[in-house]
């Protein structure tokens, strides 16, 4: 898979999610989507930076242009080294929360890409990939 | 990023000029409770339309923002929430229940004025 541009994000504080998201949202153009398509991009990366800086602390947001045989698309990649995630159905039922939020991050980043993934080992951490194509 | 508060009569307007990172929403809504105490206020009109992305941390506070400003018996308009960002913000299932939402910074006032001569 062809990657065109390649940005890394450490994510130490919530000033990096505003950071990442902007860093995410120019990509998106650069790579050509829209505004409202970019607007959704970098309202999922704000969704899993918070989630770096809420459960782990610390970690990484990697945004990536590829190009396929599908087209054109973002690939997002928040990595963390935290504490991991005891279940993951739970976490992708809307309205589940162990923070006191609103519960909606990953079923929202969910609905907000095409292509949701996620990997977490109990004390070793989390990573969650998210794709979306330029229709 | 200090988010500038006007006062303007008995309305307080907040206008959002740039992203904000969660401890600036905090900041905002700590500065904006403050100010209503201080100057009794009957209104407040929260101007996002600077606002990037309107995300679940950003929606949470302004919905903390307009219930603790309720308590006080004053009102909150939302105004300038930008189409993009009222897209996704429906996408990631946030809503904005309870919370008063306007056009512009024009249709914010009227409303504020409308429930004030409302009261009286």
């Amino acid at each position: 898979m062809p990657v065109l541009h390649d940005i890394l994000v450490a994510i130490r504080s919530d000033a990096d999610i505003v950071s990442a998201r902007q860093q995410g949202r120019s990509l998106a153009a650069t790579i050509g989507f829209t505004a409202t398509d970019a607007t959704l991009i970098a309202t999922a990366i704000s969704e899993l930076a918070r989630n770096i800086v809420l459960y782990a602390g610390q970690g990484e947001v990697m945004m990536q242009g590829v190009e396929t045989a599908q087209g054109k698309g973002i690939v997002i990649c928040a990595r963390d080294k935290g504490p991991g995630i005891r279940s993951i159905d739970d976490v992708l039922r809307d309205g589940y929360s162990t923070s006191g939020g609103l519960g909606l991050g990953l079923p929202g980043v969910r609905r907000l890409m095409d292509e949701f993934a996620i990997e977490s080992e109990l004390r070793q951490g989390t990573v969650v990939t998210v794709r979306k194509w330029l229709k | 990023m200090e988010v500038p508060i006007l006062k303007q009569g008995r309305f307080l307007i907040a206008t959002i000029q740039a992203a904000l990172s969660d401890a600036d929403l905090l900041h905002l809504r700590r500065a904006l409770i403050d100010k209503v105490i201080q100057f009794r206020s009957q209104g407040v009109i929260v101007d996002v339309t600077a606002l990037d992305v309107m995300d679940s941390f950003a929606t949470r506070t302004i919905r903390d923002i307009t219930n603790m400003i309720r308590l006080r018996g004053a009102d909150t308009v939302i105004v300038g929430i930008q189409p993009e960002v009222a897209f996704a913000m429906v996408q990631l299932g946030l809503t904005m229940e309870g919370v008063a939402t306007a056009l512009d910074l024009e249709e914010g006032l009227a409303h504020l004025q409308q429930r004030a001569t409302g009261k009286t």
